[in-house]
């Protein structure tokens, strides 16, 4: 277990390299002149654009420019953004946001999925069982941005049940609404992951097993099919939560939350390299810690795992 | 029966009068997509306390569901829609939930059939065995001394500690055991054993069940015994009752039903029980094939030449220990045997003895890390592609699994012609006619061309994997386990078939089997391998009446039924 442990934080050395580099080298082909972004599109004297792209060792080739990157990252250096703020202080203040955000939306998504699931795989093919499924299906078929347009109008402005943007500080109770949206499309495929998962289950040869013990059927749902079929919930809730890190572009986007999603969309727009690859770069890490804690979860979860 | 006699019991309203449990005109139903299916139609079984009934039967004959019904646990769809069951004087035809909760584990125990996946494999054997006890008030206050002593019972060695692994650290004879814990953990009088050991090597198999004879009869449980092993069933239990499609067609005291069957179904299974038939098959066909057959003989007279020669093979299997540490396991062991044309060969052995190694290397689908195998005078080792694919035309296999071994998206026609067009035989034509003569061999009807293999019995799907391995005209076919999945009668008429063929077409079989019944009937010379090696290489009337290793002695006695005189 340590040793595995171990030997996965070491292979979070070259997957961090190979991310930057690749983060980098893409906005570096990106095609568009960052300076010419800078100015707003208004004309700048060729002496002034060359001293800025000197100024950000924008005139350099792709290997230097990456270099220098490297260099100043080992002193904890991210560089600066465009505005002159250190990348660092900007990822700080958005960070904790989407973090919140995602969070709440795994939140929802594990309590109500399993829920929800559980009750439809027990009473497979009932009334409840194929509402949850017609449910489901509709959310996962509808794209984000128009559930989350629909909510924040509906629910925010018709309703207003909720705020229908969040304001500047993102309090826990302003992200509530967009945590559902955000969480709505794994929620549905959490149901469907649980159902089918106790279905599969509660058949087993070994619940019926359980049942000849004499066991009560509380204990035979809860002990017996419950812990089985949410080995492969809890591993996808794992790897979700990665995902929404990332993933919340469009949903901050639609809401206007000072997470790390905007700060990445703005970044790319304005061609900051800096940015962009410290964002992904995060990313790339949370990811794969989220992905190591799903692994060694897993092993706890199902003994007959042995990681090595 | 002689209970009535008994002149004492009739006075006193003992329970020994009384039948434990007894069943009357049972009658299952399930609701399927298809309409109702009558599983079971007027079950009846009376058991008496501390008797030992089998239910015998093949798959599908409603055994299993006619003993689960009586502790009330039909899958979802099944219902008793007529008939009583009566536990102990009391009616349990529609028990309420609470009432057979309280009967399950505590009145009436369960051991079920497959040991790998009875168990739940997140918790530990000992929490497995403690949850039944706790279920029926049994714990106690030192319940992991009790939870050790239950399964020390069962005959776990050092169960203490046992008590704390998984499932999976468990071997399939020590989950068995496990589950014979579970099942008698709380004293129920009565122990529905649904099919214990039809998972287990025949010699674990015999372990286990002597087990189970001595716990129950030690502790007067009164056991029904599901079986599809007439042998078995002969000679475990007092009672045997015969069910065929859902009815018991024949009850009645154990050896008078093997001596006498009167229903001709239990007559065709007393014939065809492999283990208590003996001797090597002949084709006994009418009088026109025998006729064939004398022509057959004489052009494919067996000649004393060897086809397949497997020399000191050898394969080491390297089991990962993590950071690139690794043991080796030798899996086949300094092997050799040879295989003369037109004869059968079989390779015998438990679980793990190495034996489909064997066959996999033999069909070139595994490389021998040392020795060789030569076929038809040609080293096998170091052939090209070329050599290869041609090599595969003359020999093929016959898997175990006739479920998996069919791809289920083509069609009986498609899955027998495939072989032809990858190595281009004939025209579409020709091909077409080719597969009609091959479903003819294997004695199916020409119209299955077009069906499916999930509209196939499981029977049927062997026959047509036979039919696709005699489609290039092989001259070895090697079957691993072929017959293994199948039911009694149904396994006979295949080794029948393979019997026939055999004569027909100068066949030579490599049979790689664990059933030593099977061998009797089908080899002419026996390889018996145990942990990789070959323990014993005769002739198989040689190794039946005169076997030398300790070994076979042990899988000879392990036969179900092998005690019985008939």
């Amino acid at each position: 277990m340590i040793t595995f442990t171990l030997k996965r934080i070491l292979q979070l050395i070259p997957v961090f390299f190979g991310a930057t580099l690749l983060v980098y080298f893409l906005v570096f082909a990106t095609p568009g002149d960052p300076i010419a972004a800078l100015s707003g599109g208004k004309p700048m004297s060729p002496a002034v654009a060359d001293a800025l792209r000197a100024q950000y060792n924008l005139d350099q080739p792709f290997w230097v420019q990456y270099f220098l990157y490297l260099k100043n990252l080992v002193s904890f250096d991210l560089g600066q953004t465009f505005s002159g703020q250190q990348v660092s202080d900007v990822i700080a203040r958005a960070m904790p946001v989407t973090a919140r955000l995602a969070v709440m939306a795994l939140a929802i998504e594990a309590v109500f999925g399993v829920i929800f699931g559980v009750f439809a795989g027990l009473k497979k093919g009932k009334l409840f069982d194929s509402t949850v499924l017609v449910a489901s299906l509709l959310v996962i078929a509808v794209p984000t941005f128009v559930l989350g347009f629909v909510l924040q109008f509906v629910v925010g402005v018709k309703l207003s049940w909720a705020k229908p943007t969040v304001s500047s500080g993102a309090p826990w109770g302003d992200l509530i609404l967009p945590a559902v949206v955000l969480g709505l499309v794994s929620l549905a495929y959490v149901i469907r992951l649980t159902r089918t998962s106790i279905i599969e289950n509660k058949s087993a040869d070994y619940v019926r097993t359980a049942t000849a013990k004499g066991l009560s059927r509380r204990r035979v749902v809860v002990v017996h099919i419950l812990r089985n079929s949410l080995i492969p919930v809890v591993t996808f809730l794992g790897a979700d939560l990665g995902s929404l890190m990332g993933g919340a572009i469009v949903t901050e986007g639609i809401f206007n939350v000072p997470g790390i999603g905007n700060l990445l969309y703005q970044a790319i727009l304005k061609g900051e390299s800096a940015t962009v690859v410290a964002v992904v770069s995060v990313l790339v890490l949370v990811f794969v810690i989220a992905n190591l804690v799903v692994d060694l979860l897993y092993a706890w979860l199902d003994p007959r795992i042995r990681l090595v | 029966m002689s209970k009535l006699l008994k002149g004492p019991s009739v006075n006193r309203p003992s329970d020994e009068d009384r039948p434990l449990l007894e069943i009357r005109d049972l009658a299952i139903t399930f609701s399927t997509p298809e309409g109702p299916v009558h599983a079971v139609r007027n079950g009846r079984l009376t058991v008496m306390p501390g008797e030992t009934v089998a239910i015998v039967g093949e798959s599908g004959s409603g055994k299993s569901t006619t003993a689960l019904a009586a502790i009330g646990l039909l899958p979802g769809n099944g219902k008793v829609t007529g008939g009583q069951i009566i536990f102990d004087g009391e009616d349990i035809t529609h028990p309420t939930e609470e009432r057979i909760v309280a009967l399950r584990g505590s009145s009436i125990g369960m051991v079920p059939q497959d040991p790998m996946s009875n168990l739940n494999p997140v918790w530990k054997i000992g929490f497995q065995v403690k949850e039944t006890l706790k279920a029926n008030g049994l714990a106690g206050n030192n319940s992991k001394e009790r939870v050790a002593q239950v399964l020390a019972e069962a005959g776990l060695p050092d169960a203490a500690t046992r008590a704390g692994q998984y499932p999976h650290e468990f071997s399939g004879g020590m989950r068995q055991r496990a589950l014979i814990a579970i099942g008698l953990a709380c004293r129920p009088r009565l122990l529905i054993a649904d099919e214990p050991t039809s998972a287990l090597d025949v010699t674990v198999q015999q372990q286990i069940l002597d087990h189970l004879d001595t716990m129950t009869s030690e502790l007067g449980t009164a056991v029904v015994l599901i079986t599809h092993d007439l042998g078995l069933a002969a000679e475990r239990a007092e009672k045997i009752v015969v069910m065929y499609k859902g009815q018991v067609v024949e009850s009645g005291p154990a050896l008078e039903i093997l001596r006498n069957p009167v229903h001709p179904y239990t007559q065709r299974l007393v014939a065809a029980a492999p283990s208590l038939a003996s001797k090597r098959l002949q084709s006994q066909p009418t009088e026109v094939a025998e006729e064939i057959n004398a022509v057959v003989k004489v052009e494919h007279e067996i000649v004393d030449e060897d086809i397949l020669q497997v020399k000191d093979l050898t394969k080491v299997f390297k089991i990962r220990r993590g950071l690139g540490r690794s043991d080796d396991f030798t899996a086949v062991d300094n092997v050799s045997f040879s295989v003369k044309r037109g004869t059968t060969t079989a390779i015998v052995g438990e679980s793990g003895s190495g034996k489909s190694t064997v066959a996999q290397m033999v069909l070139n689908l595994l490389k021998p890390t040392s020795g060789s195998i030569t076929f038809d005078g040609q080293v096998m080792t170091d052939r090209t592609e070329n050599q290869l694919f041609k090599f595969r035309r003359r020999v093929q296999p016959i898997f175990q699994d006739p479920y998996g071994s069919l791809d289920p998206m083509y069609s009986i026609f498609r899955t027998i012609e495939e072989p032809l067009r990858i190595h281009g035989i004939g025209d579409a034509k020709s091909r077409q006619s080719r597969v009609k003569e091959l479903l003819e061999h294997v004695s199916m009807p020409s119209s299955t061309m077009h069906r499916f293999p999930n509209e196939l019995s499981g029977g049927q799907r062997q026959r047509i994997a036979i039919a696709r391995a005699l489609a290039l005209k092989p001259e070895v076919i090697i079957c691993d386990e072929a017959v293994s999945a199948l039911d009694v009668l149904v396994q006979a008429q295949i080794l029948n078939l393979l019997n026939k063929l055999q004569e027909e077409l100068n066949l030579t079989y490599l049979f790689i089997t664990h059933d030593l019944a099977v061998v009797r009937q089908i080899a002419d010379d026996v390889c018996v391998m145990e942990h990789g090696r070959i323990v014993e290489h005769s002739t198989t009337d040689e190794v039946f009446n005169n076997p030398q290793s300790e070994y076979t002695k042990n899988l000879l006695r392990a036969i179900p039924g092998a005690t019985l005189m008939l």
